[in-house]
């Protein structure tokens, strides 16, 4: 299958899948409340963004999606990263690892509220706490990883400092682990977003409360679809910057 | 002669107590300066352990190795050449190359210089800029060993460098060698479990037999290398060695 024919069948399998969804709508055998058509989104857009709600509701749930997936995404990856490197912290944590990881992210809101309030942060709190925990699971075993023998070569060759042997093996030797760590939280980040706005945090979480609240189903959906595509855009870019950084591999 | 390694009554262990696993017991070697010795032995003998010992990878249990050849700061004394390349994918060619010259004092243009030297004496000058997995098995040894000249060392560790290479890449490479070793005059230890290319590349070869790890004998040489491929000369010194080794394997199996 080549690069085109590959691009043809996934479009066909997005418009066919959007096309049967209007020929249900249409064809009046469920209400358009109940399952609004796509072809609703486009005006329900065009209102949203002259009464100035939607960009200002993306701009605050990107805002909180941005600090949580960088502060998980840190958190996550230095702490996964420290932990692989050392066996008495790898041992420490293993057990407080296993009671803290099964907890979803949405189990922390009472906390959040408390610690936080209604805030951005409270949010952003929530978001970086899903993401922290993929990175860190996945550094700390894409450290593990790391090619022994290249460790030895390195060494054989002079370099035989901790820091050294860091800089020019464990971390791009790592790399492709960290980074693949990394675009799972990009995805995992947008799912938690609206959740955690659902309490009464503006952004698109709270928009889209407020809709289904006036059965503005086709506003929901109008929301649905921008989470999806702000997560398509972002997914983009970092796939883009990922494969410069990992040239070298095949 | 000068001797440029010489271990003395050097002992290997891994372990503590009970599980101690002793590689070797006073072993006593010695390169000499510009000699290419070969090292065969049994499996598991311990032969790439003692490379690494000499490399100062790991440390000696007991005795010591002592390298005598001069300090320079812009060179470095021993380097390596391991059995699978081993080289970093993240790196493109030159930049392998450069590995051991980054923290030496070598300027930026003396080390682009040597990486250009060293990758067209192996035959790879225009291969700088490709990745390591655009090469063949053979071309990424020649890398590996590439890495290894750079540096400038006056003793060069080969461990099973050509075992993992096809019969025809392997002869091409093994008179590569030789010939840089002509011209740069290095001092070679090379580990091989191969009796032929042992006889074939070496001034000396050195019999090591089971753990713990000794020398159970020593061949020298002395038919010039042109002869050496074949010839009753060449075949009758790797009966020789075979026979050798066959004598140690039972000893071995005799003590245990």
């Amino acid at each position: 299958m080549n690069t085109a024919h590959r691009y043809a069948l996934s479009v066909t399998g997005l418009v066919g899948f959007l096309v049967f969804w209007e020929a249900i709508s249409q064809s009046g055998w469920i209400s358009t409340t109940l399952l609004p058509p796509p072809s609703s989104i486009a005006p329900s857009l065009v209102s949203e963004i002259q009464e100035g709600i939607w960009h200002w509701m993306v701009w605050a749930s990107f805002r909180h999606y941005a600090i949580g997936f960088f502060i998980g995404s840190f958190l996550g990856v230095t702490l996964g990263v420290l932990v692989a490197l050392f066996p008495k912290v790898e041992a420490s944590q293993a057990w407080l690892a296993r009671v803290l990881r099964p907890i979803p992210p949405l189990a922390w809101i009472p906390f959040a509220i408390i610690w936080f309030g209604i805030s951005e942060t409270a949010a952003a709190f929530i978001i970086s706490i899903g993401i922290f925990w993929i990175n860190y699971f996945t550094a700390m075993a894409a450290v593990q990883a790391v090619d022994k023998d290249l460790i030895e070569v390195a060494r054989a060759f002079g370099h035989r400092t901790f820091p050294a042997l860091l800089k020019k093996v464990i971390l791009p030797g790592a790399a492709p682990g960290i980074l693949s760590g990394l675009r799972a939280g990009l995805g995992q980040g947008w799912m938690t977003v609206v959740a955690a706005e659902l309490f009464g945090i503006e952004g698109i979480g709270q928009r889209m409360m407020e809709a289904s609240g006036l059965l503005a189903t086709d506003v929901v959906i109008l929301y649905m679809f921008s989470i999806a595509l702000l997560y398509g855009i972002s997914d983009y870019i970092f796939v883009s910057i990922q494969n410069k950084i990992l040239a070298w591999q095949r | 002669m000068a001797k440029v390694i010489e271990t003395e009554d050097l002992s290997v262990a891994f372990g503590e107590g009970d599980g101690q696993n002793i590689i070797f017991r006073h072993l006593n070697i010695s390169v000499e300066a510009g000699e290419f010795v070969t090292l065969v032995g049994v499996s598991g003998a311990g032969k790439s352990t003692l490379l690494r010992v000499i490399a100062d990878l790991i440390p000696p249990y007991e005795g010591s190795v002592k390298i005598d050849t001069p300090q320079d700061r812009a060179r470095r004394r021993i380097a390596m050449v391991f059995q699978s390349a081993n080289l970093m994918p993240w790196r493109k060619i030159g930049d392998n190359v450069g590995l051991g010259l980054e923290g030496i004092e070598v300027s930026p243009e003396q080390c682009r210089e040597r990486v250009r030297s060293t990758l067209d004496l192996v035959g790879l000058g225009d291969f700088s800029d490709r990745w390591p997995y655009q090469l063949s098995g053979g071309q990424r040894q020649r890398v590996g060993i590439a890495r290894a000249l750079a540096v400038d060392p006056d003793i060069l560790l080969m461990d099973e460098p050509f075992g993992a290479l096809d019969a025809i890449t392997r002869i091409a490479l093994q008179d590569e060698l030789l010939r840089i070793w002509r011209e740069t005059k290095k001092s070679v230890l090379f580990v091989t479990h191969d009796i032929e290319e042992a006889v074939y590349l070496g001034d000396r070869v050195l019999l090591l037999g089971d753990r713990p790890a000794h020398i159970v004998n020593e061949y020298k040489i002395d038919i010039a290398r042109s002869q050496r491929r074949e010839g009753e000369n060449f075949m009758r010194k790797v009966e020789e060695v075979k026979a050798g080794l066959v004598d140690a394997m039972a000893l071995s199996d005799g003590a245990a």
